[in-house]
């Protein structure tokens, strides 16, 4: 099975053996059930096998009474009709019909347990991977895209169950029919098997004529379906810039082309795969047809019996059909265990670290510093350090702005005071605590965010408010929203503080979501604020409500704000200034100023060219 | 299996919920941990899972009944046949041989319905995709071109709305009503409001995105549904709100506009973006865009685009909410270099903007809100008259921040 040949997809699996034995160890509970469906499964598999030889009795029977009425009508002796035995033919049937009754039921439960099992599996590694995405740092996030992500939860646990489901089952059942039937045959004439026999080199042939050229038209469809799919979504994205620079045509030219490349390799793939078929029907029929002539032959000599050629006929039928189903379970069962493989790598990637030995302070003295940066250095990656010896100290109700052009990578200080990200060295401490030993939820219990991105969950708007505090009364979501001035605009919504938000954010405007943004951080009434100000696509009386809401928000707060307006800046006590990432000045605004570097220019560059007042 | 296509449809619209609150947790991981809400999150997923499962193992165990349960119905059939067969061969009304060939047809015949119990599942998934290719083929475009189109002369470049109604299809609102306003080649028309008031609405009529219900556009003195939208399309270069790149190199993406475009008017364009700096540093013209522009930040793709379009030889250069992503000093030198563009200034420029920074320069000036043009004029006009106006400054410019006052 490993040496699958020729696969030039990247659905191999790096380790098969390893990842299938943790495959299978992951599935520990269930390997009882599992023992279950394998006797089932060889239950059924060898009754399905034995009926056809104990039919072919029936027609030896009737065969027999065939011949011995033809032999007295040639002897001159009058009858009615031929002297068949019913009687054991009828007990025959029975048995037969029992048998296959019993084929059935093993069946049936055994792909039943084998239902359940798959999807108890898969249910177990959603509900783990989902649990390590909770542990994972968020330096992972930021450094895998969401898209692979989502298809290790959407694809590779649907193949998985896939497989689970149907696969497994196959495999046991195609190996037991194969020995079965050969056996089976045996039993019945060694010279008629030799005939039968003749069949497997020539499927195998097929198959390996056959298969590796498939799959590299496959590989080259996919490939070429990948391509295709790219120039659609480019060219829908941008449509209406194709339209506005008049390049349908040229767009249209490049769909076509693609489309014709993904035709080609597609009408190869599919035909050259859907060849295996008719090739295999062909043997199959070669060989029924030469044990047909032969077994004829034998009849006639009285070597075999009538009803055990019929058998032996329908044995030839289900002997080719294993052997075409484990080359097509090969690649099933190679894509499976890549998609494991692709799980179990998420789920071995490295917790967050968690060194909580401490216990924040209850309260601060005013004049005690709430946030004190102590020659923090910090870098994402190895290569490049963003930020050396700074120092920051911030009082209780102090306001620092962080200022930058864009890009400058403003959010960093958020990611550290959040402990999203931790300092590479020196501390951050909060009421003289050095946030790092603190536990991570004890710490973010006394912060809370607006950020630009106004992420609200698919639920309902009372929920959404909620999310800022577990233990929140209904009292308190309505005065968070009164306070964000929310509330307004919410009750005239047809559902009120019902309304179900959507995931496409329809139903609200954006302006309304930065509200409800603001509710939820009311709620959560920390001690400090972290505040991305921005509020580029919002009108203007909106405008007007946000920053209400927010300057309400702040009041008397401990707060760090990404800020884009000037009167924030200047009300700041601190001012951190970005530029490409690093921290290039920190100071008060007039000391700044004084100091005529980068914000002194980025100050005075709003009043180029426009006296606005 | 028939039974099983509702719950088919029940399971894929609860896997829909499990990729959606997957998917939540990946782009919202900063405000859930923020706000502490990792467990909310566990236990939203796990009644999603919940969910699918049960559903799931109801689906799977119908469809796996299915399969022995039609080998049950072939081998009864034989047993029938048999035994039946046996009896019409004992009163020597059938020969044996033709039962084994009748037991062949039986279980050929029986494939067969296997075979159309599947067309049945597969024919209405089919239907309900062809129905949905249909419904985008059997649209038709309400934009369509005159009968004999007139040629649009190449200039002087003028733009001018005349009484322009505008409703959105179905919708009980104009959304624009009356926009009565003209610029000339070098003039700047600046455009204000909120969001919804209808200013990329109004900006979306000139290409003819869309056509007004009433009234008239005119470019360079032509009628807009007079000439070919190809021609209209030639005389007009847009930037949207959103920065689309295409995957491919700098020069691919700034060329879209001008094929034959040299490097040094190239370089002139992205001079004029802001662009060059960025652009020199990743390697120059030939250097790689990614599928979305995914190598290049926010700001630095808007500035891209913004060459892209002044690259374009046109009569109107558009430049929807495209400043609205740089910082005040890169919106402030921008603006300075393309009034500086000969090229620029030789066409009609209109510019949306959130700021009032942005338009405070500009010829004219229309204030927009909720539809309608509340005010037209100059800064000074404006900011004397309007109230708008006077609201947007103010939430804008809060005491403190007039320095040169």
């Amino acid at each position: 099975m490993r040496n699958g040949r020729g696969s030039a997809t990247k659905q191999r699996p790096q380790n098969f053996w390893g990842t299938t034995v943790r495959l299978f160890k992951y599935m520990k509970a269930w390997i009882p059930s599992l023992l279950v469906v394998l006797v089932f499964a060889v239950a059924s598999v060898v009754l399905q096998i034995k009926t056809p030889k104990i039919s072919g009795e029936a027609t030896t029977e009737l065969f027999k009474g065939v011949m011995k009425g033809q032999a007295e009508l040639k002897a001159g002796i009058g009858i009615h009709s031929l002297p068949v035995d019913f009687g054991k033919i009828g007990h025959i049937l029975l048995v037969v019909g029992i048998m296959y009754a019993g084929a059935a039921i093993f069946g049936v439960v055994q792909q039943l347990i084998m239902s359940w099992i798959s999807q108890k599996v898969v249910y177990r590694l959603r509900r783990d991977l989902k649990e390590k995405m909770q542990r994972l740092p968020i330096s992972y996030y930021d450094t895998h895209s969401n898209g692979d992500l989502m298809s290790r939860m959407a694809n590779d646990m649907d193949n998985i169950g896939g497989t689970l489901q149907q696969t497994l089952s196959q495999m046991v059942t195609s190996v037991l029919t194969f020995f079965g039937v050969l056996y089976m045959m045996l039993t019945i004439s060694g010279w008629l098997t030799l005939v039968a026999l003749i069949s497997v080199p020539l499927s195998l042939l097929v198959v390996m004529v056959v298969a590796p050229k498939s799959q590299r038209f496959f590989a080259s469809q996919q490939k070429n379906l990948g391509l295709l799919n790219n120039t659609v979504e480019e060219t829908y994205a941008g449509h209406t810039v194709v339209k506005t620079f008049n390049r349908e045509q040229a767009a249209q030219e490049e769909f076509e082309e693609h489309n014709q490349k993904y035709y080609k390799s597609a009408w190869k793939a599919q035909f050259v795969s859907s060849l295996i078929f008719p090739l295999m029907n062909f043997v199959k029929n070669l060989d029924y047809l030469a044990v047909a002539v032969i077994g004829g032959i034998q009849v006639a000599n009285g070597t075999v019996t009538l009803g055990n050629v019929q058998a032996f006929l329908q044995y030839t039928n289900q002997f080719s059909q294993p052997i075409t189903q484990m080359a097509n379970l090969t690649n099933t069962i190679q894509a499976t265990i890549a998609s494991a493989e692709r799980i179990f790598s998420v789920l071995d990637e490295d917790d967050m670290t968690d060194t909580a030995t401490a216990k924040l302070p209850e309260h601060t003295a005013p004049a005690d510093n709430v946030i004190e940066f102590d020659d923090v250095a910090f870098q994402y990656v190895e290569s490049n350090p963003l930020i050396a010896d700074f120092n920051l100290k911030v009082k209780p109700g102090e306001m620092v702005a962080i200022v930058g052009p864009t890009g400058a990578g403003k959010t960093t200080i958020i990611n550290l005071l959040e402990r999203f990200y931790d300092v590479g060295s020196g501390q951050i401490k909060y009421r003289g605590q050095n946030t790092l030993d603190v536990d991570r939820k004890d710490l973010r219990r006394h912060f809370a965010m607006v950020l630009q991105d106004t992420w609200l969950f698919t639920g309902s708007i009372f929920d959404n408010i909620k999310y800022g505090r577990e233990d929140a009364t209904d009292d308190d979501v309505y005065a968070a929203a009164k306070a964000a001035h929310a509330d307004t605009f919410i009750r005239q919504l047809p559902d009120g503080y019902d309304t179900v938000l959507n995931e496409a954010a329809t139903n609200i405007s954006q302006g309304q979501r930065q509200l409800l943004t603001i509710a939820r951080a009311f709620v959560a009434d920390p001690d400090v604020l972290i505040l991305d100000e921005a509020t580029s696509s919002v009108d203007t009386r909106t405008e007007m409500l946000i920053q209400h809401a927010m300057k309400r928000l702040l009041a008397g707060r401990t707060s760090f704000v990404v800020a884009h307006r000037l009167s924030t800046i200047q009300s700041a006590e601190n001012i951190v200034v970005m530029n490409h990432g690093h921290i290039i000045e920190t100071g008060n605004h007039d000391s700044l100023l004084a100091a005529d570097g980068f914000y002194a220019d980025l100050y005075n560059s709003q009043f180029a060219g426009n006296n606005l007042a | 299996m028939f039974f099983a296509v509702p719950l088919f449809k029940s399971l894929q619209k609860k896997i829909d919920r499990i990729n959606l609150v997957f998917r939540e947790g990946l782009t919202g991981v900063r405000v859930i941990r923020a706000f502490n809400q990792d467990q909310f999150e566990q236990d939203r997923f796990e009644g999603a899972n919940q969910d699918y499962t049960n559903t799931g193992i109801k689906v799977f165990m119908i469809v796996s009944l299915m399969f022995p349960i039609i080998t049950l119905i072939v081998s009864g059939t034989n047993i029938g046949i048999v035994w039946y067969g046996g009896q019409l061969i004992g009163s020597q009304a059938m020969e044996v041989g033709n039962l084994v060939a009748f037991m062949t047809y039986a279980t050929q015949l029986l494939i067969s319905f296997m075979m159309v119990s599947m067309v049945f599942v597969f024919v209405p998934r089919a239907q309900a995709s062809a129905a949905r290719i249909n419904e985008v083929m059997d649209l038709k475009s309400k934009i369509n071109d005159a009968d004999q189109p007139v040629d649009l002369p190449a200039g002087p470049a003028s733009l001018t709305f005349d009484h322009v109604n505008f409703r959105y299809t179905g919708a009980e609102k104009l959304a624009l009503a009356d926009v009565n306003f003209s610029a000339t080649a070098g003039q700047t028309v600046a455009i204000i409001g909120g969001t919804g008031s209808g200013k990329s609405t109004l900006v979306n009529l000139i290409p003819r995105l869309f056509d007004p219900e009433s009234g008239q556009i005119k470019l360079n003195g032509t009628a807009l549904t007079a000439a070919s939208q190809a021609a209209l399309h030639d005389a007009i270069s847009i930037t949207q709100q959103k920065a689309v790149l295409f995957s491919g190199t700098v020069r691919s993406n700034m060329v879209y506009g001008m094929k034959d475009a040299s490097d040094a008017q190239i370089w002139h364009a992205l001079d004029v973006a802001q662009a060059s700096d960025f652009i020199k540093e990743e390697g120059g013209l030939d250097g790689v865009v990614e599928q979305d522009g995914a190598n290049f930040s926010g700001g630095q793709r808007q500035r891209l685009v913004i060459a892209r379009t002044i690259l374009k030889r046109a009569s109107v250069y558009i430049f929807d909410d495209s400043f609205s992503a740089l910082d005040f000093k890169t919106d402030s030198l921008l603006r300075q270099d393309l009034r500086k563009d000969e090229q620029v200034q030789s066409a009609v420029t209109v510019i949306v903007a959130q700021r009032v920074s942005t338009v405070a320069d500009a010829d004219l000036i229309l204030v927009i809100d909720g539809g309608q043009i509340v005010g037209q004029g100059t800064h000074d006009e404006l900011k004397a008259t309007n109230k708008t106006y006077q609201e947007i400054l103010e939430s804008q410019l809060r005491k403190g921040d007039e320095v040169d006052a």
